[in-house]
């Protein structure tokens, strides 16, 4: 079990294995397929990002409501490949990790290997478990999208598996 | 003629909702307990611990067992000698949004499917058979789409074998992969038309995956082949490998028309959600 935290940096990213086990403490985004497209968009227009990206990591997912008394409700991963078309521009401008389900394109894995970031999988479908790793949740862009915000979360001890490494090792 | 208020409807609909998302279902937690005991490889060992363990803390909490609350499906069986007093398709919507909102549930509709604008709980997806007698039998399906994405539907020629079913359904599993989070429960749907073999998969998912309904042998045959292929491919929890690909078949067929052979696939994920209820 190796310890990661955010922001990642570039020498414990290339000391990340593909099958190691992962606890992560430190912030996280989330972003799916809408707050995908903005992002993109922004990037087109060069615009000002919502969130600085340098050296952070997006976690595919939209959590449920929020239950009374509960910092989140279920929020395990959503299908990474449908951020594929998105993550090599992401990726470019400085994002370092990925955490998702699935497996990824070539093109990804080896976007992955040029930018030296890392894919993580977590338990998919397990989104209840995942909720008690969450210590802070804040809506910090696009509230209009709902469930597909992006929401910076504050894991501890957040369980992963490096899925894909920074030398284009892939579990898949 | 008996008589059913459709407030007592959307009542059982909004608790029916609350409970499939938050009740994983008996008999695939203790499928998933059996397949747990079996399985050798240590990460597939450990990504069924991580499910057995998410379902029963979700149930504990009061949690949605998945982020992803589905695409509230709702089957109505409506008996022929009762009364609906008021609006059904009314009824079942807003038993739809008072129990998703009521448990915290996830917003994943769309209005607007090209668009893609108007994020809401509803409309639900129904689908209406008559019975006999005077019951009310509501099922809430909350299907998720990471493994609805891969539904498929074949239209075979009327002289397609058996084998040719099989590998058809079979590369459908092995084209669902890591992403539609395995391991899997398989509906088939063979028979009717292109429409109604992919309701029959659908509602082949409703029937308890441990018990052995009675079929023609054929179908029984086909049933057991493909559990056990299915579960030499490999894709294992997570799609990382080991025995446990599929935690169950169910084949649901109907007569068809002489030119043709529809066979329909749905496959759902592990977190399998169904809630039925008699009124
Ligand atoms: S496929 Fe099923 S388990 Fe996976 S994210 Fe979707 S609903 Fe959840």
């Amino acid at each position: 079990m190796k310890r990661v935290t955010t922001p990642l940096e570039k020498r414990k990213i290339v000391s990340l294995k593909a099958g190691d086990k992962i606890l992560l403490t430190g912030f996280v985004y989330t972003a799916r397929d809408q707050a995908h497209k903005r992002l993109l968009l922004a990037i087109k227009q060069a615009d000002r990002l919502p969130i600085d990206i340098k050296g952070q990591i997006i976690y595919y997912c939209g959590p449920t409501a929020t239950p009374k008394g509960r910092i989140i409700g279920s929020c395990g991963p959503t299908t990474a490949s449908r951020m594929d078309e998105f993550s090599s521009a992401l990726l470019k401008a400085g994002l370092c990790g990925m955490i998702g389900k699935g497996r990824r394109s070539k093109e990804i894995i080896s976007a992955i290997k040029r930018y030296q970031a890392v894919y993580f999988l977590t338990y998919a479908g397990c989104g209840a478990l995942l909720s008690s790793f969450v210590i802070q949740c804040k809506i910090i862009a696009y509230p209009d999208l709902g469930p597909e915000a992006i929401h910076r979360l504050y894991v501890e001890n957040f369980p992963l598996i490096v899925g894909i490494d920074s030398k284009g090792g892939s579990l898949f | 003629m008996r008589k059913i208020k459709t407030t007592v409807i959307q009542q059982a609909v909004s608790e029916l909702c609350i409970r499939a998302n938050t009740q994983l279902r008996s008999d695939v937690l203790s499928a998933l307990k059996i397949a747990y005991n079996r399985e050798t490889k240590a990460i597939a060992k450990d990504m069924l611990e991580a499910i057995i363990n998410n379902a029963i803390m979700a149930k504990r909490e009061r949690l949605a067992i998945c982020q992803d609350t589905g695409l509230p499906c709702v089957f109505v069986e409506l008996g022929n000698s009762l009364r609906i007093v008021g609006d059904l398709r009314r009824a079942i919507n807003d038993g739809v949004k008072t129990g998703y909102k009521k448990g915290y549930l996830r917003k994943s509709m769309v209005t607007n499917p090209l668009l893609r604008e108007g994020v809401s709980f509803t409309p639900p997806v129904i689908h209406l058979e008559f019975i006999k007698g005077d019951n009310l039998n509501l099922t809430v399906l909350p299907k998720g789409f990471g493994c609805e994405n891969k539904a498929r539907l074949k239209m075979f020629l009327p002289t397609a074998s058996v084998v040719q079913i099989k590998q058809f359904i079979i590369d459908c599993v092995r084209e669902a992969g890591s992403e539609a989070c395995p391991p899997f429960i398989v509906g088939i749907g063979i028979g009717g038309t292109a429409d109604y073999a992919c309701l029959l998969a659908k509602m082949a998912l409703l029937e308890d995956i441990n018990k052995n309904k009675k079929t023609d042998h054929i179908v029984g045959r086909l049933k057991k082949n493909l559990l056990s292929e299915i579960n030499q491919l490999n894709i294992g929890p997570m799609g990382l490998g080991g025995r446990t690909t599929c935690l169950g078949v169910n084949i649901r067929t109907y007569p068809t028309h002489i030119a043709g052979l529809p066979v329909a696939v749905n496959i759902s994920c592990h977190a399998l959600r169904s809630a039925t209820i008699k009124l």
